[in-house]
Formats: structure tokens, C-alpha cells, sequence
């Protein structure tokens, strides 16, 4: 049964959620607020003065060919990632589920990589892939592959996708775990004595269970994907080499912070949010419905 | 439908030994029963037969084939668990068709083959339904019809019933018999209640501790227990044990005697002598239970219509020497003299 405090009254409730509500003012529809405001303007190259121009930077940017670009580009970026962090964590919970000695040990170094900050990620996937003294690159030139993301937009992507996908693999394997240990342990033996082999069971048991699971996680990481790549980016390619891997959110930085036009900055992060609500919209409805049982 | 045999199986997890050597030998289409207290290894050896367990020692013959080896798709037995392990995101046809589709069996036979279990289960209506939309007694079935429809050689039960209320408990004991006489298939059951034992076994394996005390119908164990342990298992209420020192044994044996073989007689008269603690009316037969001076308690089944004495009062106990079952220090059962 479903236990439930009632609160009498609307001033304790209101002062028991204000602190969130608090917080998401001002760290989230303040700013929102101000972009949406912001990108109805082009402001003078001093800051001083800004003119109106209603949805003009909109449609300049919708025809901005290096913008329809960073979408594609960022749709790239954020399937791989999410293909690559949840497939291995996957991988790793199925193995880390059939074990039984050890398995705390297992998930405890499986863990470390979620407390390495992206930023600090970045800096160290950029040492080891460094076209000059990186240990990898050194390998694969051992190997007769020679190794330059700083010239070459494929290796680079490939580069900040692994760099992405590693800091988010923990995430999603603590989850996938606790699902796997949720599906009682029955069900497998009954589908196994059903004449069901690994692959089979796995096919049409395991993973129709754990859906639930895997889509939570692949709303969690898209937005990641979307977001939270910042830090790895910017120090591993700073969106280069020709913009190869400049996805929306780091686009929004190099055209306000860098470029100083703030008006398009603004109405990209405006387009940045509509895109995301979208993308969430669309699962919740579309792949939502499937999951439940 | 084929013979099972089970010839000095030993289970051992790491160094616990949890089962310390079962031989059974089980005829084609007949119910067996294994009985015994909670974590005396009931469900491991139905694991090992379905092959969930390895097997430690020991060899387990499934129509005459060792199978010790054998994956538990190989072995042509279906299990029913005591949670039911229905497939939750499948809908009860689903469920029941499973391990067919698996077998790449023709869609229209799987139709066909479902169709019938359900009629057999009284499932009809609900074959569309998820499980969870479905009673605990309807599940139950599910599971019996999922076990039915791939017509396996052996049917095992890890105490299907247990989850159910007592009335319905009772009702599905009756099918499930039913069922199995039906359809002819050997079954090995398992449980902890012994009424459930008694009335579904041609044969039953009381396990003590990973071992097989005795191997029966149910009236001869009933009648005449091996051991102490089964005297005192087999039977509600519970074998009265008394120290057999007292009636010309010698220490550490004791004198079993069933309830209903007791009786009650005017005090200092009888065998021996208590005081009345207890007295439950049940309609057709009275238990009254007694504690004797050196304060062993028993229990005396008396009929219904029989006077019984009032809570507090004294009361001499006889019996005829007929009824006693003595068993020795390690509660083996002595014969003759
Ligand atoms: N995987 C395992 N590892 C170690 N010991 C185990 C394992 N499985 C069972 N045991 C032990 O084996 C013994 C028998 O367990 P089992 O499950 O067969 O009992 P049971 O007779 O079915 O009891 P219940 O009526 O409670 O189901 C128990 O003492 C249990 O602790
Ligand atoms: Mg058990």
C-alpha cells in the first residue's frame, strides 16, 4: 500500500520545497529567461546598445551552414557516445552479474573512472593519444598507424567519443547491474530448463527486463552527451580540427565567449534546450510505452 | 513419461555437505513426494535432477541416460518454482508457448498445443493477459500449463503450492493429481507439509538432513516410521515420545506412541500419570495435552463425542503394547523383542 504524509495547509509545503525551487530559479530559469531574451537581440561590438531583431538571429542561424554542420555533428558525437558507454557497460554488468567471487572488488574498480572530473578525463586520454609523446600513439605508430587527431577530424571524434563514453561507463554499469540483480534469479532457470541457451535468454528475457533500465539510461546520457561533454572537448580538441567536433553546447561557447556575438550565442542555446525537451518528449512518448510490462 | 533414478547422489557446496548420498528409484507416471523440514536439501537435489545443480557424486538416470552432464534443456523435464518464474513481459500464451518457439516448433502446433493445456487449465479466458494481471491461483496454473504444453518425460515441483491461501491450497493439490494422472507423467514433488505429502504420493521420501530416512506409500510410513525423525514428522499432531527407560528400555531410547493410540483413564490408574494443560474441542476429534511428572508434554486424540477431563485435572494414560514404536539412542527403530 501506498503510505502517504498529508500536509495541511499551503505554507509548509511551499517552505519545505522552496530551497529547490530556489535553486532552479536561479541556476536555471534565470538564465533560460535571459537567453530567450537575449536572442531577440543583436548587441552593438562595444556592449553598449542592442538592437532588436526579433527572430532574425534564428534565421541566420538556421542558415549558418557551419551550424546545420554542428548538428550533424553533434548527432554523431551523442549516438556514439551513448552506443559506445552503454553497450561496454552492458557488456561489463553481464559479466560482473555472472560472477561470484570478487564481484565487489570488480565493480569497485569499475566505479573509479565516474569520480575522474571530465576535464581531468580529457587531459588524460589527450596525453596518451599526444601526437608527439603519447603512449598509444606510440603504439599504434609501432603498429604502422600513424596517429593524428590534431589534423584528422575522424581520429579526433573517435578520440572524444571514447574519452566521453569512459567517464560514463560506471554510471550506467552501476545501473545495469542492480537491474540484472533484480530479475529473480527463477525466471533465467525457468527460460534455461525452457530450452533457452545464454544468447536466447539474453535476447528474449534479460534485455525486455532490464528495458526499464536501459531507458533511463538513454535519456541520462543523451543529455549528457549533450551537455556534460564540454570539458573533454575543450581540452582534448577545443572543437577542431575544423570544427570536426564542435557539437551545439561547445558551439554556443566559441560563438558567445570567444567570438563575442552574443545575440547567435544566445538563440543557440534557446534552439540547444528546444532540442533536448524534444528529444525527451519524443522518448518518453515513442520508447516509454514499449519499456513497461 | 520415463523412469528417473537417483543412485548415491552427494551434494556439496564447497566443504558443506548438504546432501550425504539419496539413491530413489522412481517407475514410469508415478507422484513422488520428497518431504522434510525447511534446509534439510529438498530443493537442491529437485535442482540437481533438473540440472540447476551440479551433481558432487553420485549419478542421476533420466529414462535409463545418465544426464549428470546434461543441460537442463536436455534432460526433457519441466520444473514448476515456487515463486512460478512466469516471464513478466509475456503475455500467458506467451508464456505457455515459450520454450516451444524455442524449439522452433510450427506456429500452428504452438497454437494448438497452448489452446489445449489452457482448456485443460481453465485458462482460456485470460491467455492474453500479462502475469501480473492474473490471481496467485492463476499463476500457479500458468506455470503448470508452461510445464504441460512442451510434454516433457518428468515434472518437477519446488513447493508450488506454498504461496497460496489454505483453501486454495487444497483445491489445487486436487488438480494438480488429477492432472498428473491425466496425463501419466512421473513427478517429483516437493514440500514441507506433510498433509500436502500424504495425499499426493504413490511414494514418499522423507529428508532428514540431506538424507533419505525413509522411502514409502504414505500409510506404511505413516504406520510403521524407520526412524525417530519420521515418527515425529509424518502425522499432525506430532508422535508422543517418552524416555523408555521407564518401561524397561534402557537410557537414551525412547518409546514413540501416536496420539490417537492413547488414552485417557481415571487417575492412578493406567501406565503412567500427568495433569491436563490444555484441552482443543476440533468438532470431530479432541486433542488434550498433558504434561507428565518428570515434564515431558504429550498430546491424547480422543473423538469428539468422548468426555474430556477439564483443564488442571489429573489423568492416568494407557495404551496397548501393540502401538509402541521404540527406537534406539541414534532414533533408528527397533524391531522384535
Ligand atoms: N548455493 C548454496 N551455497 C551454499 N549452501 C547452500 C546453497 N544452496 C543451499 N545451501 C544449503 O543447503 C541446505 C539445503 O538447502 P535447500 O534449499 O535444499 O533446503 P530446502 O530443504 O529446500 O529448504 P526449504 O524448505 O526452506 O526450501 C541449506 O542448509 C542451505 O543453507
Ligand atoms: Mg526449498
Amino acid at each position: 500500500m501506498e503510505k502517504r504524509v498529508i500536509f495541511k495547509g499551503v505554507w509548509l509545503p511551499l517552505l519545505l520545497i522552496a530551497p529547490q525551487m530556489l535553486i532552479t530559479a536561479v541556476f536555471f530559469f534565470y538564465p533560460a529567461g535571459q537567453a530567450v531574451w537575449q536572442s531577440l537581440f543583436i548587441p552593438d561590438p562595444f556592449g553598449l546598445s542592442m538592437q532588436y531583431v526579433g527572430l532574425g538571429n534564428f534565421e541566420y542561424l538556421l542558415s549558418d551552414p557551419y551550424y546545420r554542420a554542428s548538428f550533424l555533428t553533434t548527432a554523431i558525437f551523442s549516438t556514439l557516445v551513448t552506443l559506445v558507454s552503454m553497450g561496454l557497460a552492458l557488456y561489463l554488468a553481464v559479466l560482473a552479474d555472472r560472477l561470484i567471487k570478487g564481484s565487489g572488488t570488480y565493480r569497485t574498480l569499475l566505479i573509479w573512472p565516474y569520480a575522474v572530473a571530465p576535464a581531468v578525463a580529457g587531459v588524460l586520454w589527450m596525453f596518451m593519444f599526444n601526437t608527439r609523446v603519447g603512449v598509444i600513439t606510440w603504439y599504434l605508430g609501432q603498429l604502422g598507424y600513424d596517429w593524428n587527431h590534431v589534423l584528422n577530424g575522424t581520429e579526433a571524434m573517435g578520440l572524444v567519443v571514447i574519452a566521453s563514453a569512459w567517464g560514463r561507463i560506471s554510471y550506467n554499469f552501476l545501473f545495469f547491474l542492480a537491474g540484472l540483480q533484480s530479475i529473480p534469479r527463477s525466471v533465467i532457470e525457468a527460460a534455461a530448463i525452457d530450452g533457452a541457451g545464454f544468447w536466447t535468454r539474453f535476447r528474449t528475457i534479460v534485455f525486455p527486463l532490464l528495458s526499464p533500465t536501459t531507458f533511463f539510461l538513454l535519456v541520462v546520457n543523451i543529455v549528457y552527451a549533450f551537455f556534460e561533454t564540454f570539458g573533454v572537448i575543450h581540452t582534448i580538441t577545443a572543437g577542431g580540427p575544423q570544427q570536426s567536433t564542435t557539437i551545439l553546447v561547445y558551439k554556443v561557447y566559441a560563438d558567445g565567449f570567444v567570438g563575442q556575438d552574443l545575440g547567435s550565442s544566445a538563440a543557440q542555446s534557446v534552439i540547444l534546450l528546444l532540442v533536448v525537451g524534444a528529444l525527451t518528449v519524443l522518448q518518453f512518448k515513442y520508447v516509454e510505452r514499449k519499456v513497461h510490462y | 513419461m520415463a523412469t528417473l533414478t537417483l543412485e548415491h547422489v552427494k551434494k556439496s557446496f564447497g566443504e558443506t555437505k548438504v546432501i550425504h548420498g539419496v539413491d530413489i528409484d522412481v517407475a514410469e507416471g508415478e507422484f513422488i513426494v520428497i518431504v522434510g523440514p525447511s534446509g534439510c536439501g529438498k530443493s537442491t537435489l529437485l535442482r540437481m535432477v533438473a540440472g540447476l545443480e551440479g551433481v558432487s557424486e553420485g549419478e542421476i538416470r533420466i529414462g535409463g541416460d545418465r544426464v549428470n552432464e546434461k543441460e537442463p534443456m536436455a534432460r526433457d523435464i519441466a520444473m514448476v518454482f515456487q515463486n512460478y518464474a512466469l516471464y513478466p513481459h509475456m503475455s500467458v500464451a506467451e508464456n505457455m508457448g515459450y520454450g516451444l518457439k524455442i524449439a522452433k516448433t510450427p506456429k500452428p502446433e504452438i497454437a494448438t498445443r497452448v489452446q489445449e493445456a489452457a482448456k485443460l487449465l481453465q485458462l482460456e479466458p485470460y491467455l492474453k493477459r500479462r502475469p501480473r494481471e492474473l490471481s496467485g491461483g492463476q499463476r500457479q496454473r500458468v506455470a503448470m500449463g508452461r510445464a504441460i504444453v512442451r510434454r516433457p518425460a518428468v515434472f518437477l515441483f519446488d513447493e508450488p503450492l506454498s504461496n497460496l491461501d489454505a483453501k486454495l491450497r487444497v483445491q489445487m493439490r486436487l488438480e494438480i493429481k488429477q492432472l498428473q494422472r491425466k496425463l501419466g507423467v512421473t513427478a517429483l514433488y516437493v514440500t514441507h507439509d506433510q498433509v500436502e505429502a500424504m495425499t499426493l504420493a504413490d511414494r514418499m521420501i522423507v529428508m532428514n538432513a540431506g538424507v533419505a530416512d525413509q522411502i514409502g506409500a504414505p500409510l506404511d510410513v505413516y504406520a510403521d516410521p524407520e526412524t525417530a525423525f519420521v515418527a515425529g514428522f509424518i502425522g499432525s499432531p506430532p508422535t508422543n515420545f517418552l524416555p523408555a527407560s521407564r518401561f524397561g528400555g534402557t537410557e537414551g531410547e525412547q518409546l514413540g506412541i501416536r496420539p490417537e493410540h492413547l488414552s485417557l483413564v481415571a487417575p492412578g490408574e493406567g501406565r503412567i500419570a500427568g495433569r491436563v494443560i490444555s484441552v482443543e474441542p476440533l468438532g470431530a476429534e479432541t486433542l488434550v495435552h498433558l504434561r507428565l511428572e518428570d515434564g515431558t508434554d504429550v498430546t491424547v486424540r480422543q473423538e469428539g463425542g468422548a468426555e474430556a477431563p477439564g483443564e488442571g485435572m489429573e489423568a492416568g494414560l494407557s495404551w496397548e503394547s501393540a502401538a509402541e514404536m521404540r527406537f534406539d539412542a541414534e532414533g533408528r527403530r527397533m524391531r522384535g523383542t
